[in-house]
């Protein structure tokens, strides 16, 4: 009976360990199918023309990914630049100031917001954000601009990611301890006094966490971006140029092209690229975070 | 980068020392006074203290006793306003403090809470340096004046002990300090804001008893110019350091009075329980 009770225990443990080990490998096997299914066309070009031309005609052989590399970085950045205020904003106003009731009628809506397909937002941005910019925004300050642009793109994306920065930051600000802000109150500081030298001081590292969680989510966005950033191969010069992200080039030509051989390496190349540029973000920034919080112990 | 700027910091400390020694600490209002008319503490419709009325002498220690959960943090909170930052509490009655009833209506809460040092029971430095953390009161009340802030922190560091500890690391994070240096910086804290009361909520109860010691010092020597009120757990402490006892019992006052007074010649018979260990 003993040994039937230890013999369970072990199994479930190694069962356990086995399926976990699963989880992680598909991490790789992503990586090295993609790696070689990309191999072809990086034996065939340099990568640093790969990596740095902005030269793209497939069919002349010319794979340059700088204007998609480029694309999504820009689109991503404008994002995140509209989210964070934002998302700080309404997640101290929740933690700090709301009462029960309105963060019993804010959160559920929040965590609502985020389950809604991104199709919705492309459908939603093609139809409000993308002719507000047409018409209202850019004639302001260029010629002409088709609505379909990096700002376009910035700002859908960034209705996306505001509901998991918000979801992340209220619990990271729920973390400070109530003695904490008390004993700023106490001293006569004002909440506003308590938020911006206590609480944002404790959360630093909480808010790079989820800025780099939220952007890591923007790199890799396809539909919705993909529906109102123009795609158009060419290197954005403003935010009222069109772009064409990484995903975005993926999914529009993935199944199309595939009778060039070539060309379907360097989709798999461009797959590859926007596999390893979110692996190393996060490795990166888990190295910042493990940095700032050595540094700054407080 | 960092270093230069210590030692910029260090010869500045030197000379704003020197300046020190002559000055003591900052003469405060000579006439503290608090009075409590009927108050009555209700929290989510629970009524917690009941028809409190009660002169605190100044410039001595008055320790509220009584068993847990019978309303002394509530009251202790009262005094400085703290129960705003709660909803579901109400509040009615009076509290005078300086004769301004703190829950009139043109008060500014502000005012209140600065007269008001609190030392919490657990020490909780805030998210800064050492330095940060004593130039925060008086930054919040609008000190800019680098100099005016070196002098305060040295001279309240220097005030509770803490000053040839820590010179050395002014500037580093204030949670690597020791659970008993960490409240004395607290009390260093809330000194720099200049208040005329000090409350403490079971201060010492997280220390060692070395630690304890010291604090239960740094209070003897403050009431010199301080009014201090104190909630605590252990009879022994009271007996130690306290010049008037409040004991209270379910949110009730049941015997207030000198500590000679009250431990020698306890005129309830609750008290007389209480005292003799019956329940705690």
């Amino acid at each position: 009976m003993r040994l039937l009770r230890a013999v369970k225990d072990k199994t479930a443990r190694y069962i356990m360990l086995g399926i976990a080990i699963f989880t992680i490998l598909f991490l790789i096997v992503i990586g090295v199918s993609l790696f070689f299914k990309a191999l072809p066309i990086m034996k065939e070009k340099s990568l640093w023309i790969l990596l740095t031309s902005a030269n793209w005609k497939p069919f002349k052989g010319d794979y340059g990914f700088l204007p998609f590399i480029f694309s999504t970085f820009y689109v991503s950045l404008i994002a995140i630049i509209i989210a964070l205020p934002f998302s700080i904003l309404t997640s101290i106003y929740l933690n700090s100031y709301a009462s029960k009731n309105v963060k019993r009628l804010f959160e559920p809506i929040v965590d609502l917001l985020s389950g809604i397909p991104p199709v919705i937002y492309g459908v939603w941005g093609t139809l409000t954000i993308v002719p507000l910019i047409a018409n209202k925004i850019a004639p302001r300050f260029v010629a002409f601009s088709s609505g379909y642009t990096v700002l376009a793109g910035g700002i859908v994306l960034a209705v996306m990611i505001i509901p998991l920065l918000i979801s992340i930051m209220v619990e990271v600000f729920r973390s400070i301890p109530k003695e904490m802000t008390d004993a700023s109150l106490s001293m006569g500081a004002t909440k506003w006094q308590t938020v911006k030298k206590v609480i944002l001081r404790k959360s630093v590292s909480g808010i790079i966490a989820a800025t780099v969680l939220a952007l890591s989510r923007a790199f890799g966005e396809t539909m919705a971006v993909l529906m109102v950033c123009g795609n158009i191969t060419q290197i954005p010069h403003s935010i009222f140029d069109a772009c064409y992200p990484l995903p975005a080039l993926i999914a529009n030509n993935y199944g199309e092209m595939l009778s060039m051989p070539s060309y379907e390496s360097a989709l798999m190349f461009s797959a590859f690229l926007l596999f390893i540029i979110v692996v190393l973000f996060n490795g990166l920034s888990r190295f910042t975070l493990n940095q700032i919080e050595r540094r700054y112990q407080f | 980068m960092i270093s230069t700027n210590q030692i910029l910091i260090n010869s500045n400390y030197n000379s704003v020392i020197e300046m020190n020694n002559a000055i003591t600490l900052k003469k405060l209002v000579t006439n503290q006074s608090i009075k409590i008319e009927g108050l009555d503490v209700y929290i989510e419709n629970q009524h917690i203290l009941k028809d409190i009325n009660l002169t605190i002498p100044e410039k001595s220690i008055t320790c509220i006793i009584g068993p847990s959960g019978c309303g002394k943090s509530t009251f202790l909170k009262t005094l400085n306003r703290m129960h705003d930052e709660s909803p579901e509490v109400k509040i009615s009655g009076k509290v005078f403090v300086n004769d301004e009833n703190i829950y009139g209506q043109h008060v500014n809460v502000i005012d209140t809470r600065k007269k008001m040092g609190l030392l919490a029971q657990r020490p909780c430095p805030l998210p800064m340096s050492i330095y940060e953390n004593v130039a925060y009161g008086p930054r919040i009340h609008g000190i800019k004046k680098r100099k005016a802030i070196n002098q305060t922190v040295i001279q309240y560091l220097q005030y509770v002990g803490l000053w040839d500890e820590v010179r050395d690391r002014v500037r580093t994070s204030a949670t690597r300090l020791s659970i008993g240096q960490q409240q004395r910086l607290c009390l260093a804290r809330g000194l720099a804001i200049e208040p005329e009361y000090i409350l403490g909520d079971e201060a010492t109860s997280a220390l060692d008893p070395l630690s304890t010691k010291k604090i239960e010092e740094l209070f003897i020597k403050l009431k010199e110019k301080y009014t201090i009120i104190l909630v605590t757990h252990t009879l022994r402490q009271a007996k130690r350091i306290a010049d008037h006892i409040i004991f209270m019992y379910l949110g009730k006052i049941i015997e207030s009075g000198s500590t000679d007074e009250f431990f020698n010649n306890p005129k309830k018979q609750l008290t007389k329980e209480y005292l003799s260990g019956s329940f705690s």
